[in-house]
């Protein structure tokens, strides 16, 4: 049976398209969720998409964490149960959720930034990365203004030592993120969140490579064949 | 707070026909005045005064130049393409498989100065608006932006500013910036240019028209509370030169939510999905005034408003202030009463406030032959009683005189032949080096890395490829390319031949990704309208580009004129930004400008003629700080040989990447070429071209490079002869240098050094300090 991922649209969501664009070519159903309902109709996963959630006015994410639908997922996502993907905009929603550990602040530039940006894979141990090999490096979109990634240093020191680290820039972080974390996950593998953006990197027509098809293929494999979600993060 | 500020009514104003309105203030003329009674057959209320005021101004009637910017129906070219023409609030291109796309581009230069970051945000806004009301879904956004010199001091402040406000606003819209370009000048010192440039796709059913049909239809006003935003912006920020004054003026420019407009262009599109709405109106420069009068001229001409039932965020707002207000992020519908429970309901969905500030009425023959009737009350009192075809569509139109300036044939006759050309393999290098870093060619990514080109995920070719290529849609292989160009050096050595050069550009840019160009839009940008000297180089503009246009069958579509970028005498050089848009069968088959390493080996056609034209050229303004001459010929036959030269090598998989010429000629195209796929290339100049200066910085239009894999090279030479345009093998592709020999030597320049002189220039200026 095809799994259904839901793509939750807050107001001022912008990449919920894309993010359903990848679930749709990765292969599997994906299944609109509105942030006022507190419904997750049964699906098997859910992205956060990118964009400014509620205008980001307060601070990114701030806001969107007490949406109706946060009721649903927040519980099912921190049991391990349900996987769950926060790009750009959806990792600061799950930080301010605190279903992830530290929080994105402004970039060291000041400027928003629209790179193409090459990452290693640091841990292949998650529902989004497992078909992934530790250590590989992909090519995917970075977009954002608040995408640095800050944390406490035991809680930065603890997301490496559980290899709670699953995404890492290469050639220095050109946000200014703490130890070049571009995306971490929680104790179960089954959260991650990251700033840049494999929705945009699944054709080769509008993307800078298809490198991020495997976070989309990763879920369902997981899915299928309950590929490990925590169990041998690395 | 006190209310106690007397209204005034039409019944007032009938009883003291002889008071004192101060329409010079609100940038009326005597006689426009004088007009407006006539129409009235009484002195105008405030509230009407403030109507015409706006309605008439410049920036709203197009009054010194809609006598010119005739041209372009009269000449139009037939093309079955046009679906909606000139007039609406953008013009509407079939692009086939019963899709239409709807483009604009209009400036949003006065605020711009005033305020960077806020001015050029809702000029992004407002454009977005434009063709949201047509019906489409915004899909991409570009901008054409001048500024004075990159190093002058207010530069640092204008720039930034301007970059920051269409970043904040087009990112957090969800619209991706597919391209656009920048120049320096120092007349943009004091009048930097932003133009705003959209794109939204729609199926042919779903075009919209600002019209008003249907009396008892309820008038519903939804988005934004209104504001003191902006407040005269129209006829003052818009019509009037710059001084000392408009620092008090800061307050006037509008602030913008993009938030707001995203919720905005959601919840419309799902109103107009549902088929609620049979009118529609963005609102704009003008605001209510704008809206309701062209509401009611489209329809019956007949409206009737309740002033007093616009949502305010200010409750001390006057009946004029909501009048001219430009709050942003509003928009008016004309709604069916049976179908208002369920436009409110989608309001609700998406958080949007919503208003029945009134409705359509009937009118009577002899009210129609007036130009209709629009009514406001506040609080039950008549305020406004006009026939609002005087103000949408009946402004004042000039003949402004115009003649052309004495010293133009002296700037002519100064042309570059007494500048001296490097002498020797080592100063072509050096100047190659020079042209390339200077800030009006070299490499814009500090400005475009802040915009977001990947939202939608449909975008094919962004910045800085020499066009923005959009797919249609998800479940199509179609896609639209659009570039938009403009060269102000050349406009003021010859406005009517810069003119075409600037169309000529876009056209060949458009080509350059394997598109075949379509449509046309505009945005005109000039000094004052009462300078003769300016209205000439308008007149001449305007006749250059109708023909132009009529020639290559290309119809202008809509636009903007903005005039009084000057300061003090000095107007700007005049700035006709052009914009071309061109649609492609199948997305897959565009063209990069980019020579990549898959292409090594590939063989370097340069395709047209060169000239020695130098007049305007980048090398004449960067290396001496020379503007004379004449500007490079304009041969739109060669133009179209070569757009279709391009357009079908695309097509026929003939060629592997593909540049155009322009600023900066041969030497800027290779250079960039190579930098954007990281590979080299080795060039020969000989046989039979010009010298090699010429070869290299001669800007001669109807030119591209072309790279095409040896196996093609039969196909593409075929290609071009049979459509008779000049292809000379010039090199090949490979390498790690740009590598340039000719009959008495050559030089090299590694593809580090090239890049870091390409690179460094915009963030050695605005990440200094």
């Amino acid at each position: 049976m095809t799994a259904r991922v839901g793509v939750v649209t807050f107001p001022g969501s912008l990449d919920d398209k894309d993010a359903a664009r990848a679930v749709r070519i990765a292969g599997a159903q994906p299944v609109p969720l509105w942030h006022d309902d507190a419904d997750l109709k049964g699906v098997d996963a859910v992205v956060l998409p990118g964009g400014f959630s509620y205008g980001d006015y307060l601070r990114c994410g701030a806001i969107a964490r007490f949406a109706p639908i946060m009721t649903e997922l927040v519980p099912a996502a921190r049991s391990g149960a349900l996987p769950v993907l926060g790009i750009c905009n959806g990792f600061q929603i799950l930080c301010e959720s605190h279903l992830l550990p530290g929080a994105l602040t402004r970039n060291e530039s000041l400027h928003f930034i629209n790179v193409e940006q090459r990452l290693r894979v640091e841990s292949a141990g998650t529902a989004w990365t497992n078909r992934y090999t530790a250590g590989e490096e992909i090519l995917v979109v970075l977009k954002s203004g608040e995408g640095r990634y800050t944390a406490a240093p035991d809680t930065l020191d603890e997301l490496e030592r559980t290899g709670r680290v699953v995404v890492r820039y290469t050639g220095g972080a050109p946000n200014g993120s703490e130890r070049g974390i571009a995306g971490i996950t929680n104790e179960h593998g089954n959260v991650v969140g990251l700033m840049p953006h494999p929705e945009h990197a699944v054709e080769a027509l509008t993307g800078p490579s298809e490198d991020g098809l495997g976070f989309f293929t990763s879920v369902l494999a997981h899915l299928a064949d309950g590929v490990p979600a925590g169990s041998s993060a690395r | 707070m006190s209310h106690s500020r007397a209204i005034d009514t039409v019944a007032t104003a009938e009883s003291t026909p002889e008071a004192e309105q101060p329409y010079a203030e609100l940038g009326m003329a005597d006689d426009e005045y004088a007009r407006v009674r006539t129409i009235l057959g009484r002195r105008p209320t405030a509230a009407e005064l403030a109507i015409y005021s706006v309605m008439w101004s410049e920036h709203c009637s197009y009054k010194s130049s809609r006598v010119h910017l005739k041209k372009f129906g009269e000449l139009a070219p037939d093309s079955d393409a046009l679906l909606v023409g000139m007039g609406e609030n953008a013009g509407v291109v079939d692009v086939g498989e019963g899709r239409a796309v709807t483009f604009k581009i209009e400036s949003h230069n006065h605020p711009s100065y005033v305020e960077p970051h806020q001015g050029a945000a809702t000029g992004v806004g407002g454009i977005v608006r434009d063709i949201l009301t047509m019906g489409a879904r915004p899909v991409a956004v570009m901008d054409a932006l001048r500024f004075g010199p990159a190093d002058a001091p207010d530069t640092r402040r204008v720039l930034p500013g301007v970059v920051s406000g269409i970043s904040f606003y087009g990112n957090c819209l969800g619209l991706p910036n597919i391209g656009g370009e920048v120049g320096f000048g120092a007349g943009y010192a004091g009048n930097p240019l932003v133009n705003a440039l959209c794109v939204g796709v729609m199926k042919h059913s779903d075009i919209k028209l600002a019209q008003a049909p249907g009396p008892g239809n309820k008038v519903v006003l939804f988005g934004a509370t209104t504001g003191p935003d902006g407040i005269g912006g129209a006829s003052v920020l818009a019509s009037a030169t710059f001084d000392e004054e408009s620092q008090a003026k800061r307050p006037s420019v509008q602030v913008g939510d993009p938030f707001l407009e995203k919720l905005l262009i959601e919840c419309s599109l799902e109103l107009f999905a549902q088929d609620l709405v049979v009118g529609i109106q963005d609102l704009g420069a003008a605001g209510v005034s704008c809206a309701t009068t062209e509401l009611a001229a489209g329809g019956t001409g007949g409206m009737r408003i309740e002033l007093d039932r616009v949502p305010l965020r200010d409750s001390t707002l006057t009946p004029e202030e909501i009048l001219m207000s430009e709050s942003q992020e509003r928009m008016m519908a004309v709604v069916e009463p049976g179908r208002l429970d369920d436009f409110l309901a989608v309001c609700r969905k998406w958080n949007i406030e919503a208003a029945v500030i009134g409705e359509v009425s009937d009118v009577t023959p002899e009210e129609a032959e007036r130009g209709g009737r629009l009514v406001m009350t506040w609080h039950g009192e008549t305020i406004v009683d006009l026939p609002p075809r005087t103000a949408a569509d009946e402004g004042p139109v000039y003949e402004r005189p115009y003649a052309r300036p004495a010293e133009q044939d002296a700037l002519q006759a100064d042309t570059p032949d007494r500048l001296d050309r490097p002498k020797d393999d080592a100063s072509l290098r050096e100047q190659l080096l020079t042209v390339l870093a200077a800030p009006g060619v070299c490499d814009p990514s500090w400005i475009t890395r802040q915009y977001d080109s990947y939202v939608l995920g449909n975008t094919v070719l962004r910045a800085p490829h020499d066009g923005g290529m959009i797919r249609i849609s998800d479940d199509s292989d179609r896609g639209v390319a659009l570039a938009t160009d403009g060269n102000g050096r050349y406009t003021r050595l010859d406005p009517y031949t810069g003119t075409r050069a600037a169309f000529a550009e876009a056209y060949r840019n458009v080509a350059a990704t394997g598109a075949r160009p379509l449509a046309v839009t505009n945005c005109l940008n000039y000094g004052s309208p009462e300078d003769p000297a300016v209205m000439w180089q308008f007149a001449e503009s305007t006749r250059g580009l109708a023909e132009a246009c009529n020639q290559l069958g290309t119809p202008v579509t809509g636009g903007n004129v903005s005039f009084y970028n000057q300061t003090g005498e000095t107007a700007i050089n005049p700035t006709p930004v052009i914009g071309v848009l061109g649609v492609i069968g199948d997305v897959h088959d565009r063209l990069t400008s980019a020579f990549s390493a898959a292409d090594d080996g590939a063989a370097i056609y340069l395709l047209g003629e060169t000239r020695d034209e130098l007049g305007g050229s980048a090398w004449a303004d960067v290396i001496h700080g020379h503007l004379g001459g004449l500007p490079p010929e304009v041969d739109l036959a060669a133009e179209a040989a070569l757009g279709e030269v391009l357009a079908s090598a695309a097509e026929y998989g003939v060629a592997a990447a593909a540049h155009d010429l322009s600023d900066g000629g041969l030497a800027a195209a290779l250079a960039e070429s190579a930098l954007r796929g990281g590979t080299g290339c080795r060039i020969s100049l000989d046989g039979g071209l010009a010298d090699p200066f010429t070869a290299l910085f001669s800007e001669s239009g109807a030119r591209a490079v072309v790279a095409v894999r040896p196996e093609a090279e039969e196909a593409f030479k075929e290609l071009c002869s049979r459509h008779g345009v000049p292809a000379a093998a010039i090199g090949t592709v490979g390498g790690s240098s740009l590598s340039v020999s000719h009959p008495g030597g050559g030089f090299d320049i590694p593809l580090q050094e090239l890049r870091t002189a390409y690179e460094s220039t915009l963030p050695a200026i605005f990440d200094g300090e």
